[in-house]
Parts: structure tokens; sequence; C-alpha cells
């Protein structure tokens, strides 16, 4: 079943990319969505099923070279169950909503071009690649999903080929990837240096010989398992657009609206996420990479939330929204509630993609006009897409009612998950997630903030824009809509619905994540080993004890491991009550700020922006962070290319050359006039001539000897 | 088995029809033409075909030399040919790719016969150095190989194209006369031009003095640096490998695909085959050095790329610093860096070819290569778009690609042997995507304003035939890669084994000796 899922896609895109033309636009889209719809009924099954024991499936032999050894092959247990429901859903969703979306398009020519079939089939490749990479069953095959996610990331975001600046954003989000996998990369060769292979399980099992060796690496002696996770994670920063690597992300907002919601909200830039949780037996070895990742996630959250605060593109605020969420999702990781982390991302799922594909529903009604400073007072133009948005708002913001729990927290999607990280973060009490705890809540306001903004630019108040498109502004078609009500469920029901297993109780995680199991299993063992061990010695019973206490899990059975001295998330259930409302306060202080901004008094953001110039622009610009990376990077690399080339090989060794061959030089320009007329022939035979009496002198010298 | 001299047969079939061609072909009208490119696709699919036998009677499992054939010659010296993993894939390489070069140049209407006979003559010499095994066969294969190159950069090339054959002429002979000199020490020492026996012989490395300078690894250093020279300027390396970029500006299409995916790895090969196994305890010695060396081309080279305005150049400094992936492999000497070392020659030699091949489809219709000149190709030319676009990936190194698996195993292979090393190497897979994309982007994206561009047409028929193989080898390559490493692997493996020998024992001899001066 689950080759089917990953198989059904790549089926799809093939058809639809290059069948087309046999069978039609409308047969070729119906036929990828078809097999995405099918990839996500059979994905809720196999996750609704799943027993939390961890399946593996050979498909096929990949790269084999002495002892290193790859397969083609599906590793399926809960983490990738998870991720298995939430890239078909949103997939097939973002599909169904492409029909509307895509039906007509200014930047193609309608009659003539075909654009239609080429965008479903590099969504339905970029769900082959993306589901390939969660279901990895070693480190290869994870970076072919993760460079394949990749590839199909630049084709989208280039998809109108002909704005510059949809190619420039393209190959930014390449390249800035790029660095990502630079890292990620040179953690897979430190693993299999370290531990001669590359799969999971041997990886795992590795983990705590790995946690006390050493490694050579560069211009000294480091500690093994710390340089791997924070190579793998910068991977993950790189794909997961965490701050320093996060440049690509806004502007990847080029692409066509479906993709930023299912490429660059939902599902491929999670994958940083799942990348640092799928390696958690690793992690939790390596405290200084944990913390490094505790604070770049938490860093992001806030950098990209106060960006997020000024920003006038809607989509480019969603895009900030997103990256600032990603850093949650680090911080839980990081602090080693990987449960919780991918709560978030699952719930995160929902409300993002809702509010990108609302985002999308605004901007198809209003002619592609993505500036909020001309929307204003839509809500009774497309109360539909306005009521699908605000349900995401509450859900990104985090609205519940605090301190109710009957059997789960009730509040929406967000509420639930974004706190749970929060009281985790503060449950794990090393100065990194202190700071992220503050760093957190902060970024909780300021995001109530962006999103109430959005809101009220976006549908209440007069009508800023263009007249003519105010008023023919509509709401869109069934195709579209659907997709918005199926997220508007999940963005409502996720966080409430699977609070237990992801956070509610240790027993429940583990039980869910496969943990429990392994434990069991385990304990068989250890119970026979200490049978073995009481045979031999009458006082190798006591021993056999203690290790039965330390082996209370084992890194890499279940989907995720968590060391015996990690109690964040026990401990998050017993956080102070100022700490569980703090996120519930600063939600409101966002939402009371942005009331009081945007719909009491619209003219005080303009005088504010007027007041605090520098400020003002330094986050509209975000951090002027492209600029000094051009100042520093790209112009560098630019200059250095061309003086290499000018100077180092024209000069130095081209020069060189010349001035060694300068008694030859001569000769060659004489003969390049007569080679032109044939004379080169001439020149060819004394040059066979000369080889055979080069070799005619050797063989004689030889025969000499 | 079949035939006993197949691994002859395969050689020198295109001898044969160029042979014929040049005695039978009269005239310069359009039939002859026709019969000429015919007969000379008939010649190379011919060899192709007689190949595929080698591949199938060819026992993976066994490392040793196969279809061995040996005789006697002319001069006392001794004709011997025969593969084994190393070398039959580049055998397979060069059968399977001449066939298309041929058809890539239909359209070339200048001394139609003439070009034909170049290439089916480089042919017969190239794979003649893959199979040779004696020094002396070698050395005439693969010195000879200069020569039809030579002439089809010097007539069929551009306007520079007297400047760049002989660029390329004088670098590569600088190289050859130095290992001729090594050659007919080795023999000297040796006493034998069996490369097979001299596979087995062990070269001295005591330590040296020669004019005061005190030479470690002794002989085997100085033989060893003489095959570099001549080596590394074949591959081409950095600091030497300015030739390459102009040799392709110069060369007509077929020229640059022939020089890109097999000449340049006759220097791969000869590392493989000389510089490791013969000499140990000198490649030992300055393998750091290689692998610096490699890591420098490769960002080095990979930002010049970045740089350029010519299409062909871009593309060749983009071979270079590929090749500094091969060099580096071979010299962290350990499995995944020799396979993966292998496997990126032969990947490279499908996908660098069908580069040049891209640049070629839209030169003949423009007659230019350079990247300002073009820009919205995608509008009008969809299927090239695609087709160029699946082998910049493939440049690039995606994986799913051919390309992958040999950047992916040559830098496992250099982190074991260099973290530095293998860091600095690493960068060019940003690079490469800065340089490719870019590239890619200035020809195909964007709209189509450029009124010269405005009636170009996409490619016909016989272009995408001649696209067809060259993607399902990249394609198949990048998913099962298999195919190629168990055949290389048992050689390797049998290779890296002597290396490791001879070390081991040089170390043991060395610590004797170091003892015995103690005492």
């Amino acid at each position: 079943m689950a080759t089917i899922i990953l198989f059904s896609p790549l089926i799809g895109a093939l058809i639809c990319g290059f069948g087309w033309k046999f069978i039609g636009e409308k047969a070729a889209q119906w036929t990828a969505t078809g097999f995405l719809f099918l990839a996500c009924f059979l994905s809720w099954i196999v996750f609704l099923s799943f027993n939390g024991e961890t399946q593996q499936i050979q498909i096929l032999r990949w790269i084999e070279s002495g002892s290193l050894s790859s397969d083609w092959a599906i590793r399926l247990d809960r983490l990738t169950a998870i991720m298995l429901i939430v890239i078909t859903t949103v997939s097939a969703l973002v599909h169904l909503y492409s029909f509307g979306y895509m039906a007509h398009d200014e930047n193609f020519d309608d009659a003539k071009e075909s654009y239609r079939p080429r965008f479903f089939a590099y969504l339905s490749f970029f769900t082959f690649a993306m589901l390939m990479l969660v279901t990895a069953d070693n480190l290869v095959q994870m970076f072919f999903g993760w460079e394949g996610v990749g590839l199909a990331s630049y084709l989208l975001i280039g998809f109108y080929f002909r704005k510059p600046s949809a190619n420039a954003a393209a190959i930014k989000a390449f390249v800035v990837n790029r660095v990502g996998d630079f890292g990620f990369a040179l953690g897979i060769f430190a693993i299999f240096f370290m531990v001669d292979s590359i799969k999971f399980d041997d990886i795992f099992a590795a983990a705590p010989e790995l946690a006390t060796a050493k490694i050579n690496f560069l211009w000294t002696e480091w500690n093994a398992i710390e340089v791997i996770c924070v190579l793998l994670f910068i991977g993950a920063m790189g794909k997961s657009a965490q701050f320093i690597l996060h440049t690509w992300l806004p502007d990847a907002m080029e692409g066509p609206t479906p993709v930023s919601a299912l490429i660059h909200a939902a599902t491929m830039v999670t994958a940083g996420v799942f990348l640092v949780c799928r390696m958690s037996p690793l992690m939790e070895f390596a405290p200084l990479a944990t913390n490094f990742i505790v604070i770049i996630g938490a860093v992001t959250a806030i950098f990209a939330a106060t960006v997020g605060l000024v920003q006038n593109d809607i989509k480019r605020v969603i895009a900030y929204s997103t990256c600032s969420q990603l850093g949650y999702m680090f911080v839980a990781a990081g602090i080693g509630v990987y449960s919780v982390a991918m709560f978030h991302l699952l719930t995160h799922a929902f409300f993002k993609a809702m509010l990108f594909l609302g985002a999308g529903s605004v901007i198809h009604g209003v002619h592609h006009e993505q500036d909020m400073r001309n929307y204003g007072g839509l809500r009774h133009k497309m109360p539909k897409t306005f009521w699908a948005m605000m349900i995401g708002t509450l859900a990104i913001t985090g609205v519940g009612i605090p301190l109710l729990y009957i059997g789960f927290p009730v509040g929406f999607a967000g509420f639930v998950s974004k706190d749970a990280i929060i009281e985790s973060a503060f449950a794990a009490t090393d100065p990194a997630a202190r700071f992220a705890f503050w760093s957190l809540v902060i970024a909780a306001l300021f995001t109530s903030f962006y999103s109430w903004r959005l809101m009220f630019m976006t549908f209440y108040g007069e009508a800023r824009g263009d007249k003519h498109t105010h008023e023919h502004a509509h709401d869109s078609p069934t195709s579209m809509l659907v997709p918005l009500g199926v997220l508007a469920i999940g963005a409502i029901f996720a966080g409430m619905v699977w609070y237990k297993p992801f956070f509610g109780s240790e027993e429940a995680v583990d039980k869910f994540f496969g943990v429990s199991k392994a434990e069991e299993h385990a304990q068989v063992m250890m119970i026979g080993a200490a049978h073995a061990a009481t045979e031999t010695a009458d006082d190798g019973h006591g021993e056999a004890k203690d290790d039965h206490e330390a082996v209370a899990a084992v890194p890499g059975q279940g989907a995720l491991y968590r060391a015996p001295d990690n109690h964040v998330l026990h401990d998050a259930h017993y956080v102070p009550v100022w700490v569980k409302l703090s996120p519930f306060f600063a939600m409101l202080i966002g939402f009371l700020t942005a009331y009081q901004f945007y719909i009491r008094r619209p003219d005080w953001p303009g005088r504010l922006a007027a007041n605090q110039q520098i400020l003002y622009q330094f986050l509209l610009n975000k951090w002027y962070v492209d600029e000094i990376y051009d100042f520093l990077f790209i112009k560098p690399a630019m200059w250095l290319g061309r003086f290499l080339w000018k100077k180092g090989d024209g000069n130095v060794i081209d020069g060189f050359l010349n001035g060694v061959a300068m008694g030859i030089v001569p000769f060659f320009t004489r003969l390049a006039g007569r080679a032109q007329s044939g004379y080169i022939f001439t020149y060819a035979f004394w040059m066979v001539i000369g080889i055979v009496f080069l070799v005619s002198w050797m063989t004689l010298a030889g025969g000499a000897e | 088995m079949l035939f006993d001299n197949l691994l002859s047969i395969v050689t020198f079939i295109p001898l044969i029809g160029a042979a014929i061609m040049a005695l039978f072909l009269r005239g310069d009208d359009e039939a002859a033409q026709a019969n000429a490119k015919w007969l000379a696709l008939a010649a190379t699919t011919a060899s192709f075909l007689a190949s595929l036998f080698l591949l199938t009677g060819f026992d993976a499992s066994n490392p040793d030399f196969q279809f061995v054939e040996e005789s006697d010659w002319i001069l006392g010296l001794t004709y011997k040919m025969g593969v084994d993993g190393i070398s039959i894939l580049f055998v397979m390489l060069t059968t399977f790719l001449m066939p298309i070069v041929i058809l890539s140049c239909w359209e070339v209407t200048h001394r139609v016969k003439e070009y034909m006979i170049a290439f089916l003559i480089l042919e017969t010499l190239m794979l003649g150095v893959f199979c040779a095994l004696d020094l002396v066969l070698f050395y005439l294969f693969f010195e000879g190989g200069l020569i039809p190159m030579f002439l089809i950069i010097g007539i069929w090339g551009g306007k520079e194209r007297i400047y760049a054959s002989f660029k390329f002429f004088l670098y590569t002979f600088f190289g050859s006369v130095l290992m001729l000199v090594a050659m007919i020490a080795m023999y000297v020492d040796a006493g034998t031009t069996d490369i097979a026996a001299l596979l087995n012989h062990n070269f001295s490395s005591e330590v040296l003095d020669v004019w005061g300078f005190t030479i470690i690894g002794g002989l085997q250093t100085l033989l060893w640096l003489a095959f570099f020279a001549s080596f590394a300027v074949k591959m081409p390396m950095w600091p030497v490998h300015t030739w390459l970029p102009d040799a392709h500006v110069q060369a007509p299409t077929a020229g640059s695909v022939v020089l890109a995916a097999i000449l340049l790895k006759m220097g791969g090969y000869g590392f493989l085959r000389f510089s490791l196994p013969m000499f140990p305890v000198a490649s030992d010695l300055l393998s750091d050095f290689v692998l610096w060396m490699s890591a420098i081309a490769i960002v080095y080279t990979s930002l010049v790329a970045l740089m350029q305005e010519d299409m062909k150049k871009l593309i060749a400094y983009s071979s270079v610093a590929h090749m500094g992936f091969v060099t580096a492999g071979i010299f962290a000497a350990n499995q995944q860096g020799l396979d993966g070392a292998i496997f990126q020659m032969i990947s490279h030699g499908f996908i660098s070819g069908a580069l040049f091949l891209c640049v070629g489809v839209i030169y003949d219709r423009m007659h230019t290569r350079e990247i300002d000149a073009y820009g919205g190709l995608v509008n009008r030319m969809p299927a090239y778009a695609l087709v160029f676009m699946l082998f910049t990936m493939a440049n690039v190194g995606l994986p799913g690609t051919s390309g992958f698996v040999g950047e992916f195993l040559t830098l496992v292979g250099m982190f074991q042997a260099n973290t530095w090393v293998a860091a600095v190497a690493t960068t060019g897979v940003i690079f490469s995507a800065a340089y490719a994309l870019w590239l890619y982007r200035r020809v195909v994206m964007g709209d189509l304003i450029k009124e010269s561009l405005k009636s170009i047409t996409d490619m016909t028929t016989r272009e995408r035939w001649i696209f067809a193989p060259l993607i399902v080898m990249t394609i198949l390559l990048g998913v099962y890669p298999a195919l190629v490493i168990d055949i290389i692997s048992p050689s390797v493996s049998a290779l890296l084994g002597g290396y490791e020998t001879a070390l081991a024992d040089h170390a043991a001899q060395s610590m004797v000796a170091a003892n015995g001066g103690g005492n």
C-alpha cells in the first residue's frame, strides 16, 4: 500500500506531463488529481490503521560501493505516517483548488499555450519527491527527495518563466537550498565515515557510541555526534528557511499561490523539522547541537515575525509567518519534544495552507492584485473566502479557552499546538530554552498583530484600491472553496483531536509513536539476557536489573527517541499558570493593537512609520539581509570569478606558458598561415613520423639494455 | 568464447571503415557525402554492436584482464590487448557515443569524407588506449589520438581554430614527452613493456639523490611525476586546464562532444592504470597534493564558469570542475572514491556530451555561442527546453541522475581521506547550481524578445533521436547505478588490495631500514 501511495503521484505526473497531448488537457489534469486523491485516501487508511511497528519495504538496489550500501526502500513508521497524510491531503486539495485558480492566467496566452498540464505535472512530481523524502529508509534516499522537492520548487517558483523576478527567485531558492544541502551532504559523509552505514537503523543503533566518539573535522577534533547533528541541521535550515538561510522563502512567493500553499507552507519547508525529528536518536545525544537548533529556531520565530509586521504584499506576510512558525517547530524539536514539533507541523499544515489558499482566493477575486494597501472592505464581496481566512487567522493566532481542559484543551488547532511548544520551552530549563520561551511569547504577540492586520486591511474598512476592481471582486468557484472547507475542519479540530497522542501524556505519546512497543520488546530481550546472566554468575542479577532500568528506550526503535534524562514532555504539563496564560495574553494584546491601528485609528500606522523611520525601513527591508548577502557573497563571487578568469587563466597561466613557448610561437604563426590551405596534413604527417621515430629509438635503446 | 580477437575487432572496425572510405569513396558531391556519413554511421554502429558481445561475455566477478590477445608485432614489439572492470566501461562509452557523434554532424558539408575519416580513426585510437596492455602500444594510441583531434579542431573549427589547436597540441605534447621518458625508464627497470607484468613489478621507492635534491619515494616518485604531467594535462587539472576552454570553443560540435566525453577520460584512466597501481608509494606521498589541486580546481573553475559569456566555454569550465571530482576520488584511494571516480567519468561522458550537443542544436540555428544572443527559447522550443533542463540538472548532480552518484561517491571517498578537501570540494555543489541555472535562465527562460530568435524552430526528429539514448542512460544510471558499479567494483577492490599491500610492505621496509640504521 505504501508503494502505491509513493508512486501514484509519479505516475500521475508522467501521464499528465507527457501524455496530455494525447488525452487532452482536461483529462490530464483529472488524471493527476485522481492519482493524488487515491494516494490521499490510502494514506489516511495507513495512518489510521498504523500500529506503531516500524515496517520496511525494499524496492530496488541503489548506490552500492564497498561497505556503502543504500536501497530504494520505504520505511513506514509513525513519523512517516503523519507526513503521508499531511502531504497527500494538502496536495490533493491543492490540485483540486488549482482547477479554479489556474483556469485563466494572465501570464499565458490561453488560446495558444498549454500551461495547465505542466503545472499539474510539476505539482504531482513535487508530491512524489516529497513522499520519497519522508518514506526514505536511508539518508541518501532522503537526500534524493530533498533535492527532488528542491527541483520541483525551482520549477514552480519559476513557473511564470517570462517574469524576470520569478526566474531570479527560482534560482535563488535552488542555490540557497544548495547551501543547506552542502551541510546536509557533509553530515551524510561524516555519518558514513563514523558508522560505516547510511541506513537509519544502523545509524540509530550506533548513536550511543557516536556520543563519545571523536572525529577529526577540518581544523580540529570534535565530538562526532555534535558535528553530525549541526551539519544535518544546516541542511534543515536551508529547506525550512531558518534565519541566515531564510532569504529564498519570501521571494518564492513569485510562484502561483497554490504552490505557495503546498510547497512553501505546508510540506516542503517542514522537511527540515521532519529531518530533525527523524534524527531524534542522534539529536538526543548532542546537547550543543540541539541548543543551536533552539536558538536558531527562536531567532527565526521572532525575526520573521518582526518583518511580517510591516509587509504589504499579502503573500509575503504569510510567507514570513510561515518562516516564524517553522522557528516554533525547531524550538520544540531542539528542546527534545519531537512529538510536539510534529504536532505543530501537522496543525500548521492545515491552517497555513488554508491561509495561503484563502489569500489565493482573494487574489483571484481581485484580478491578481497582491498589495494589501489596495484591498479593504472585501468582507461582503467574498464572504466565503472571508470566513475561511477568519478561521485560519483564529487558528494561527492561537485562539482558544485557556485553562479549560475537558480531556483535551479547547481551542483552534494553533492554540493547542503552539501553547504546547511554549509550555515545553518553559519546562526545559536551560538558558537557550528560556531565551526561546520569551522569544516565542513575543513572537506570538507579533503573529497575532500581523495576522489581524492582514484581516483588517483586506476585509474591513474602506475599499482603497481600484474602484473597478473592487466592484467586480467576487467569491471563488466551488473547486476553490471546497478545499478551503476541508482545511477549515482541520484548522479547527486538528489540535483538539490529536492533543493526546502528540502532547497529552508521555504514555500516549510513546504508544502513538511506537516507542512503548519497542520498549516492551527491549524489555523482553533484557529479561532474557538477565536470565542468562544469572545462570552464569550469581551476582549478575543486580547488574542486569540496572541495565533493565537504563533500557527505557533504545535509540531507533519506534519513530522517536527520548533519552532517559529528557523529562521536558512530562514537565511541560506542570508549568505555572502564568506560563500557560502567556501566549493567550500575547495573542490578545496583538489583536487589540491591530484593532486599534487598523480599525479604530487607521492613520496611526502611517504616523508611526513616519516617526520611527529607521526602524520601519529596517523591518520593511527585511533587516537588509539580502543586501548584506549581495555585498558579502554574490558580488565577491562574481568579482572573483572574473578575476580568476581574466587574470588567473589569462595573465598568469597562459602568460607563463606563452613565455615558455616564446621561441615556438613565431613558428606557429608562420605555420598558421599555411595551415589554412591544407598544409596541416603535412604537419600531421610529420608528427606521426616523429612518434614512430621516438618509438623505434626507445625500442632499440631498450633492446641494448 | 565467440571470437578470440573480439577486442581487436571492436577496436579496428572504425579504422577499416575509414580505410574503405579513403580508398573507394570518390568525389565531393551530395551523394558521396551521404555515402561517407552512412558508411561512418555503419562502422561506428558495427563497432558498438560488436562491443555488446564484449559486455555480455565479460565476467564481472573476475578482476583480471579478459579477452586478452597477444601476438608479436613489428620491431620486436608485442601487440597485447585486454580489458578489466576498470577499462571495459570506457570501451563501451566510446562505442556507444560514436554513432551519436556521427549523427550529430549529419549537416556538415565541408570536406565530409575527411571529417568522417578523422572521427573513425580517432575512435580506433581511443578504443586502443583503453584496451592496450603494452606500454608502447598504449603510447601509440594515446599520442596518436592527438592527431585526428588536432585536425578536427584545426580544419573544421571556428575562427581562432589554429591558436586553439596549437595550444591543445603544445600542452598535451609537453606532457607526453615526459611520459615517454618515464616509459623508457620503466622498461629499463622492469625489462618488459607488458602492462600486466608491470602492474606486478615493484618499482623502487628508496630515497634517491638527484643533483643534490633528495627525492622521497625515489624512482616511483620520478615516474609518477612524469606520468602525472601527461595525465594532468589530459584531464585537465588546474592549473594546466586553459587549453580546454579554447579547444572546446573552437572545435566543431562533434569534436567537443568527443573531447569532453571520451578524450578527457584518458587522463583519469591513466591515473587508474599506471599511477595508482604501479607507483603506490609515490601516489600515497603525493595524494594530498592531488587532492588539494582537485579541490582548488573545483572552486576555481566553478567561479570562472559563473562569469562566462560563451556557452561552450562555460560548459568547458564546468567539465574541468567535474574532472576535479574524478582526480580527488582517485587519489582518495578508497573503494568509494575509486568507484565514484570511474562512475563520474562514465556519467560525465553522457552529460557533458549531451550539453555540448545542446549548444550545437542552437548553434546550428543561430551560428553564435554567445549567451547574450539568446533568451526565451522555451517559448518556441519546448522540447529543447526540457532536454536542456534535464542535462542541466544532471550536470549539477541532482539525485536521480547519473551525475549525482559519481559526485556523491567521490565526496564520500574524499571525506575519508581529508575532510578539508571534502568540505572545499562540496562547495562545488553550490557553485555548479549557480552557474548552470544561471546559464539556463539566460538562454532558455524569459520572454522571447530578440528579433533574430522569433523564427527559431524546435528540435528535429534527428536531433531528438540523438538525445534519446543519452537521456535514457543518464536516468537509468542515476536510478540503478549498480549496472556500472557491479562491473567496476571487483577490479577496483583488487587494485586497492594491491595498493594497500604495497604500502604496507613499504612501511615495513622503512621500519626495518630505520631499525637497521639504529643498530
